[in-house]
């Protein structure tokens, strides 16, 4: 874990700040032995109202195991990341530069073919709607074999064994029936752990969940986010988890990395964003989150605003048009594009106050918000 | 399954006598609801010029002066069992379908029809195969390079293969491939049990013309499903799961975009069987359609009748087909 922090992000100094597309991508092999190692990642949609910057800059590592979890507002870029990790841009106009080391290996180079390989068996991904993201017509069964029989040499008869006991460890009841009904037969739950018994058939180092627990009744949340938490124990996969909720995250990200505008906001330890945000995001995302150990009677607070165009981004630091405290940085968050820069021991943040005002505001917020010292995040025993 | 197929065969048969009911109305009850008497409905039946007698005589055999539930009681009656008639001479029997005898030829309509259905089914089958292969593949690889130059050039020929009618495009194809150059002459039926061979040759043309149609429809509908189902997310899980793109395209994609297809293909065989009217008028083939052209200009009431079951009843088989096929194809239906 410490060794990870000092190394991380060598030479990206342009990430957050990047406007222009590098035309040169570094390809030297990382110098970590993090499972995954994304660097300087931009990737753009040209459209007839053109360039959309849905990711502009981002980098971060993760390590086996390890669990980070990617904030933000709709449009902020986190699935577009998602997708790019996976290769899923590919056929698609997407512009992408920067470097996606998966366990040694290059990504956004390789050919179509090597990354279509690796989907499935070493990067898996488990999506939003599980009603919408399973195909209608075929049984849950199949479609958890077809994704173990594409990258395994094995008899149909074997694949299907193989779903039924992954339907079994995902907690399906009565496996052996279960695996020939058809995804309209499963509750919303049952259909979001036949997903994950999916991603999870051919053990993949990498798994991506994007949303996972947003289209589930709350209830459910708890069951999936619970479920995840033990799969990667028993896995040891690394998991990247995709939401807007932090809740979501206080529950299973060791790292968070928010993100506004395609950028890096903040990016530190689950401790580092909930006990000591650097970012007004952060602080605006926490704000407007209810918790359990905040006095009932206060209010929530939203961020003022909508998210931007990710065509036309604000100048200087994309967040200064919501920002309560950009009059405070002498016109820089309008004119300069803040880059980040470390605040703790492998806590990154990219804005322009300095971190004796951003210390100040955060205390002044949380005392405003009666956390309680040591300030304890909503999980899911909580609930 | 069994269930599902034992309940819409109940409604099939239901659905036929409503039919059946239906068609009887528009025949001997709504001329009476208009106000026309028995015996004016009786003329209609004699043939040109006939004596008061000879009317009188077929309002009593046809039993048109009798309650309409009588009369359809006795239609049903026909064309489960047959019925006899008795005519001046004696009695001549016709058998079950029996719609009665054609006023012009004076022969039981059904025997007509059934020789004149392999012309039709002979045209609608094979146009349709034609078409279907066609309009879905050209839809298909519209749909995946969509914006392309083979996209805007097939959905152009589509639009206008939508657009033309039969009697242009069939006259057209007839002055360039049968008198121009006579790679296909002589567009006559040749029964498929006497030459199989020549009943192609012979069918080309119609077959063509008649798919072109189709085949220009089923194209746009296909790019359109196409499109769709390829921006499903279960497209998007199929990728992710690491499925080479043309298993995503045709075990994902396809297969879902076909569903609506199907039944669209199923109903337009069925309303073709029942005759394909413009393209057997445009090559003089003897089909149901021709039929159906000839029964209205004769103003055969018991041909038209029979007719008009006959299409009838293939499109509600076509529909009980379609149905069975669709809960086959798409799992949600069955249950």
């Amino acid at each position: 874990m410490d060794l990870r922090r000092g190394i991380r992000r060598s030479g990206d100094g342009k990430a957050a700040g990047g406007r222009e597309v590098p035309e040169v991508t570094d390809t030297s092999a990382p110098t970590t032995s993090a499972m995954l190692d994304v660097r300087d990642l931009h990737i753009h949609f040209p459209t007839d109202d053109g360039l959309v910057k849905a990711v502009d800059g981002i980098s971060f590592t993760l390590d086996r195991g390890k669990t980070l979890g990617i904030v933000g507002e709709s449009g902020s870029g986190k699935s577009v990341t998602s997708l790019g990790i996976m290769g899923l841009h590919h056929g698609t106009k997407a512009n992408i530069t920067g470097t996606i080391w998966l366990d040694g290996e290059e990504l956004v180079a390789a050919s179509a073919n090597r990354v279509r390989e690796l989907r499935g068996s070493k990067m898996a991904m488990i999506f939003q709607d599980p009603l919408s993201s399973l195909h209608p017509y075929y049984t849950v069964g199949a479609q958890i074999s077809e994704a173990y029989l594409i990258h395994n040499k094995v008899s149909k008869k074997a694949a299907k064994d193989h779903a039924i006991d992954m339907l079994r460890r995902v907690g399906i009841p009565n496996p052996q029936t279960r695996v020939d009904d058809y995804p309209h037969q499963f509750s919303g739950g049952m259909r979001q752990r036949a997903m994950i018994a999916m991603s999870l058939s051919c053990n993949p180092e990498l798994l991506i969940a994007d949303e996972p627990t947003t289209a589930l009744d709350v209830t459910v949340q708890a069951q999936i986010l619970d479920l995840m938490a033990d799969l990667q124990q028993e896995f040891g996969s690394a998991v990247i988890v995709i939401t807007h909720d932090l809740g979501v995250v206080a529950e299973l990200a060791d790292d968070i990395l928010v993100m506004y505008a395609g950028r890096m906001a903040e990016y530190g330890s689950s401790e580092d964003i909930f006990d000591r945000p650097a970012h007004p995001y952060a602080w605006g995302l926490l704000g407007s989150m209810p918790r359990l150990d905040r006095a009932r009677i206060e209010r929530l607070i939203p961020i003022p605003g909508t998210p931007p165009s990710l065509i036309r981004v604000p100048s200087g630091c994309p967040f200064h048009p919501r920002c309560a405290y950009a009059a405070q940085t002498n016109g820089r968050s309008v004119n300069e594009v803040p880059q980040l820069r470390a605040v703790g021991p492998g806590h990154e943040v990219a804005c322009h106050l300095s971190t004796e005002e951003q210390r100040r505001i955060w205390g002044e917020q949380a005392a405003r918000m009666q956390l309680s010292p040591p300030a304890r995040h909503f999980s899911q025993e909580d609930a | 399954m069994v269930t599902f197929i034992v309940r819409r065969l109940i409604a099939t048969i239901f659905l036929l006598i409503v039919v059946s009911m239906i068609t009887f109305a528009i025949f001997f009850l709504i001329p009476r609801l208009a106000g026309q008497t028995t015996y004016q409905l009786a003329t209609q039946y004699v043939g040109r010029n006939p004596t008061p007698a000879a009317i009188l005589d077929i309002e009593t055999k046809l039993g048109l002066n009798e309650p309409i539930y009588v009369q359809y009681g006795r239609f049903l009656k026909a064309l489960v069992f047959g019925e006899h008639y008795t005519s001046g001479t004696g009695s001549t029997y016709c058998p079950p379908p029996c719609f009665g005898y054609s006023f012009k030829t004076q022969q039981p309509v059904w025997p007509q029809m059934v020789s004149d259905m392999p012309v039709t089914i002979s045209l609608a089958i094979g146009a349709a195969i034609l078409w279907l292969v066609g309009g879905v593949t050209i839809g298909v690889i519209s749909a995946l390079k969509r914006g392309t130059i083979f996209d805007r050039f097939s959905m152009g020929i589509a639009l206008a293969g939508v657009s033309l009618p039969i009697f242009f495009t069939g006259l057209i194809s007839l002055e360039l491939f049968s008198y121009k150059w006579p790679i296909f002459p002589n567009v006559t039926f040749v029964p498929f049990t006497q030459n199989p061979a020549l009943w192609a040759r012979n069918l080309v043309l119609p077959w063509v013309t008649l798919a072109f149609l189709y085949a220009a429809l089923y194209a746009r509908l296909t790019r359109a499903g196409m499109l769709e189902t390829m921006s499903e997310d279960y497209i998007r899980t199929a990728r992710a799961k690491g499925l080479q793109e043309r298993t995503v395209i045709v075990k994902h994609g396809l297969r879902a975009a076909l569903t609506p297809i199907i039944t669209i293909f199923g109903m337009d065989l069925g309303a073709l069987l029942g005759g394909a009217i413009l393209t057997e008028t445009t090559f003089s083939l003897h089909g149901l359609g021709l039929f159906t052209v000839l029964a209205v200009q004769n103003q055969d009431l018991p041909e038209i009748l029979g007719v008009t079951m006959l299409a009838a009843f293939f499109i509600v088989i076509a529909n009980l087909v379609v149905d069975i096929l669709y809960a086959v194809v798409d799992p949600r239906v069955r249950h």
